[in-house]
């Protein structure tokens, strides 16, 4: 029987698969190309467009297409494999409705807040954007200037971006979309190592016998990696996983320890491992005496609310959340005390022999542990707290820095760390770590931009939650956002997003290549190259920075966000930009454009067209009459070369499957701050976190604190969002792929069946999920791949048509200003 | 407001007076402020049919239900009928011969460890209309056309 269906089956089969191809079978059967010039693909390599992981695909093209993709051989990180998202790479340059010209809202001809979107040319654009540019600069100054950009920008483009906001307009008010991924992370390296980024690297994966996932679903979040743990568990038996969360998810599908813990409760869980460690003597004691100095981190910190917000009039040290006093051992050991083990069990609702379960791999000195962690930790209201406490527990027992034993950040967009943070695109910082706030680091900017000294602003700028909330309250006026979707990724659409970029008194400019909702929310619309359209440079979650060439050209007059950059910066002269005070003390920058004193300064125009790979296309360069991204790239190198944060020479990166930082003498550093591995670290001190002066990492003292709005009677559910494995954050790419489309084509209100139950619902139900702030509607799913416990649900946020964002809070850490996108209160009605 | 409309470009859309969203096509007709009707959920494609894959590489998409099926430390139910030995009896396609392969390239007797989760790359499709068409040209159409212009 069964044969039989499936011959019948087959048959049918071939004859779809015919019609689908256009093809007569004829055709197909006989003209075999095998031994044809036809048959060969141009394979060339590039970074996967997705996830922070940075694997790196196999690129085909054929007569100026895309055809083809796979995981490179080649490549470290992923070794010929990819994820399914990966897989279909190919197609997410095609969707039909790529923008192809820029959409100005026109009303009768002329500009109008509430015209309708009309193409014009990039000439009408420009002048546009310039003209409200210069009005704004003229009126109210360069603070009502703002950018936001994104962990997707290539690492010239960030750059690029950097020089245009600080120095050419000189506004600090550039943040990227990583604030909303990255910023908790970034703040707990800094105040912990005083240095950012992962010490260790992906070969850790092999290297460890534990892995503990605090709030991260690598399953679906970083697939890749998930193979490699899946590998070294089910090779190795003696492997533990542990899986952490506030809901079950498919990365407790391979959990030896499975915990779901009640929200916010991980704060407690972080300080009862501490406190397990001293009591049970399992503190290394040698490392902590000669790496660690203990301080008291301040409380009351508040949640990054307006200012008017209760919240906030209660909090005492909201002004000073980032401050911290010097303790000892002994005061630590006394803090984390009351933290026992039942304490923990009580508080989160997960058993006390799992706790020690847990507890006894970080104890064992023998057990090499990996602590992994991205969005359950960093976007959480004290996310820089959970970064500091999970260091704790690594550094008490000495497991860092080390094959293995690793406490590793993951991230979660492809040059979070390479642009948004290495390259400085946040409000406060400058490239390698430096900061605009200290007047050492803006002259270091100022020299290697060959430009005069008090160019770049001292005042830290707007983040990106107080960008949408400036722009509401009309502070800031001319906005510009590239490579993201943050009407559909910040929280709060309703009260703070939407309000501001609809403010008549604001214009807003978004660059991108699809028409998603934050194209929808602006007034001009600027067509943008993506990805291999373009030659780009991407920095991974490990350090690994990854070059590729452009392979393709983008459609119609879509061009690359550095393209746009610097020639906006060519309808400015120095007297639009800059105030009479520093052009009379300067007077050489007079009468000059802005493009030539920021990207005709001698360094980065010092490479010729001749220097370009002939066998690629490279459109900026063609534009621009010079190698942009290879000057852009050493001028940036410049920063970092002989301060911890050594990049290789340009031309290198393209012949490499990208190479982990610090390169020193051409070596690439796996395990930073142990000697033997990172040039870095002194002869003879073993181990030094050099990014502290006297190279001694920080243990907090942290304690609980509430989160900014918990379940009630009337909002009774905790709200978690997050992403999906097939859809890549807002889905503007991903949904446009069939086979990706296909697979989970809408969000869902994934359940318990007995929160269903209580209100009457079944699955496939349509819902209003309502908040104190919006509603979306939906549909329920209690068999789903996410399983919470009763009193909370889960919403992918990929969905543009149910923007699960108008729900959401925008309580923030006070410390990195991320948002928290794993908590607020909900109520769910049948509709 | 029905989130499935077909839209054919953006120029059509354009032309459509004053609509109240103008160019956010995934979301149909609903305007930024509003809360559409969602889709009904849809079932999984479970016909069984062999798909043609765009390009050699391209991890195969699932033509039958999955739902609920159990993959996890103690089951694999997956490989119950596309493993190597279990093909006889199921008449299901094997799992590709790189699944045998480990990291370094080396073939192992079994499945290797790193592919065992088949849901990382394999996904069952749904029974929906695409929203918004895909233009990718697979290397087939490519000879087609470069035969026609000969």
């Amino acid at each position: 029987m069964k044969l039989t269906r499936r011959d019948v089956i087959k048959a049918q089969a071939a004859a779809v698969a015919a019609s689908v191809a256009g093809l007569s079978m004829p055709v197909q059967a006989t003209n075999l190309i095998t031994s044809s010039a036809e048959n060969q693909i141009q394979w060339d390599k590039a970074p996967c467009r997705f996830c922070g992981t940075g694997c790196s695909v196999s690129v085909g093209t054929k007569a100026g297409k895309v055809v083809a993709t796979h995981g490179d051989q080649l490549s470290p990180v992923n070794r010929g494999l990819n994820c399914i998202k990966g897989y279909f790479l190919a197609k997410i340059i095609y969707g039909r409705d790529r923008l192809t010209q820029p959409l100005l809202r026109k009303t009768n001809g002329v500009y109008d807040k509430n015209g309708e979107f009309t193409p014009v040319s990039w000439d009408e654009a420009f002048d546009a954007m310039a003209e409200k540019w210069k009005a704004t600069l003229k009126t109210k100054g360069p603070e009502a200037i703002g950018m936001f950009g994104s962990g997707q920008w290539t690492v010239w483009e960030g750059y690029a971006a950097v020089k245009l906001m600080k120095a050419g307009f000189r506004s600090n008010n550039l943040d990227p979309n990583a604030r909303h991924c990255m910023a908790s992370a970034v703040a707990g390296f800094m105040r912990t190592f005083g240095i950012d980024e992962p010490m260790g690297c992906y070969d850790d994966f092999e290297h460890a016998d534990a892995f503990v996932l605090w709030g991260s679903n690598m399953a679906e979040m970083h697939p890749i990696l998930w193979t490699r743990i899946t590998d070294r568990r089910l090779s190795h038996p003696h492997v533990k996983v542990v899986v952490m969360s506030t809901y079950q998810h498919r990365s407790f599908d391979l959990a030896d320890i499975p915990m779901v813990f009640k929200s916010q409760t991980d704060l407690i869980i972080a300080n009862a491992l501490a406190n397990y460690l001293i009591e049970n003597d399992r503190v290394n004691k040698d490392f902590v005496a000669k790496h660690v100095n203990f301080r008291k981190g301040t409380d009351d910190i508040g949640y990054g609310l307006r200012p008017e917000h209760p919240l906030e009039q209660q909090a005492k040290n909201a002004a000073t959340a980032n401050d911290s006093e010097s303790i000892d051992f002994k005061a630590y050991a006394a803090f984390v005390k009351p933290y026992t083990l039942a304490y923990a069990a009580k508080e989160s609702g997960v058993s006390e022999p799992a706790l020690r379960a847990l507890a006894d791999i970080y104890a064992d000195p023998k057990t090499k542990v990996m602590s992994l962690w991205t969005m359950g930790v960093n976007q959480h209201t004290r996310g820089v707290w959970m970064n500091n406490m999970i260091y704790n527990l690594h550094l008490l027992t000495g497991k860092i820095s080390a094959p293995g034993n690793s406490p590793f950040s993951l991230t979660g967009q492809p040059s979070a760390c390479g642009t948004a943070r290495e390259v400085g695109t946040f409000a406060h910082r400058l490239p390698a770590d430096l900061v605009v706030t200290n007047p050492a680091h803006r002259l270091r900017a100022e020299k290697i931009w060959r430009l005069p000294e008090g160019t770049v602003p001292s005042k830290v700028g707007a983040h990106a939650a107080l960008q949408n909330r400036h722009l509401k309250d009309s502070k800031i006026n001319c906005y510009w956002v590239q490579v993201n979707n943050n009407m559909q990724a910040a929280a709060n659409m309703m009260e703070e997003t939407y309000p501001g970029y609809r403010n008549p008194e604001n214009f807003i400019v978004v660059s991108d290549a699809y028409p998603t909702v934050t194209c929808e929310a602006a007034d001009l619309i600027l067509p943008t190259a993506m990805w291999v359209e373009k030659e780009g440079a991407y920095g991974n979650a490990e350090r690994r920075t990854q070059f590729w060439h452009q392979l393709t050209q983008a459609p119609g007059e879509a061009r690359s966000d550095l393209w746009q950059l610097m020639e906006f910066a060519k309808r400015f002269t120095m007297e639009d930009v800059w105030p009479a005070e520093l052009l009379a003390a300067n007077p050489d920058y007079k009468d000059r454009s802005m493009f030539d004193v920021l990207f005709r300064n001698g360094t980065v125009d010092r490479f010729g067209l001749d220097e370009v790979d002939k066998k690629y296309a490279n459109d900026e360069a063609d534009a621009f009459g010079f190698y942009v991204q290879k000057g852009l790239f050493e001028e940036y190198a410049e920063f970092g070369r002989g301060h911890g944060h050594d990049l290789a020479p340009f031309d290198r990166y393209h012949e490499e499957r990208g190479l982990r930082w610090p390169v020193v003498a051409g070596k690439e550093t796996q395990w930073r701050f142990r000697e033997g591995y990172d040039p870095y670290v002194e002869p003879g001190r073993g181990v030094q976190f050099y990014g502290k002066s006297d190279g001694r990492a920080i243990i907090f003292a942290l304690p609980y604190e509430p989160p900014a709005e918990s379940p009630d009677a009337e909002y009774d559910l905790w709200l978690s969002t997050g992403r999906v494995l097939e859809h890549w954050h807002s889905g503007s790419m991903t949904q446009r792929v069939p086979e990706l489309y296909n697979a989970l084509p809408d969000a869902l209100c994934y359940m318990h069946p007995d929160d269903a139950r209580s209100r009457g619902l079944r699955r496939g139900d349509e819902i209003r999920v309502a908040s104190r702030r919006g509603e979306i509607r939906t549909r329920v799913e209690t068999r789903g791949r996410n399983k919470p416990p009763v009193g909370l649900i889960f919403v992918p946020w990929f969905d543009a048509s149910q923007l699960i964002n108008k729900c959401t809070l925008d309580a923030m850490d006070p410390i990195s200003k991320q948002t928290d996108y794993k908590k607020c209160a909900v109520k769910v009605a049948k509709v | 407001m029905k989130k499935r409309f077909a839209l054919c470009s953006l120029l059509v859309l354009l032309s459509l007076a004053q609509a109240d969203n103008q160019v956010a096509t995934l979301r149909g007709s609903a305007e930024l402020l509003d809360t559409a009707q969602p889709p009904a959920m849809a079932d999984e494609i479970n016909n069984d049919q062999r798909r043609v894959r765009d390009y050699p590489m391209a991890a195969p998409t699932i033509p039958h239900k999955i739902a609920g099926y159990q993959i996890d430390l103690k089951v694999n139910k997956c490989l119950s009928c596309h493993n190597r030995l279990r093909v006889a009896d199921s008449q299901a396609p094997m799992i590709s011969v790189t699944h045998f392969m480990n990291r370094d390239g080396n073939f192992l007797a079994d499945v290797s460890p790193n592919r065992y989760f088949c849901t990382q790359c394999h996904a069952s499709q749904q029974s929906v209309k695409l929203l918004i068409e895909n233009d990718f040209i697979s290397m087939d159409e490519l000879f087609l056309k470069a035969g026609a212009s000969h």
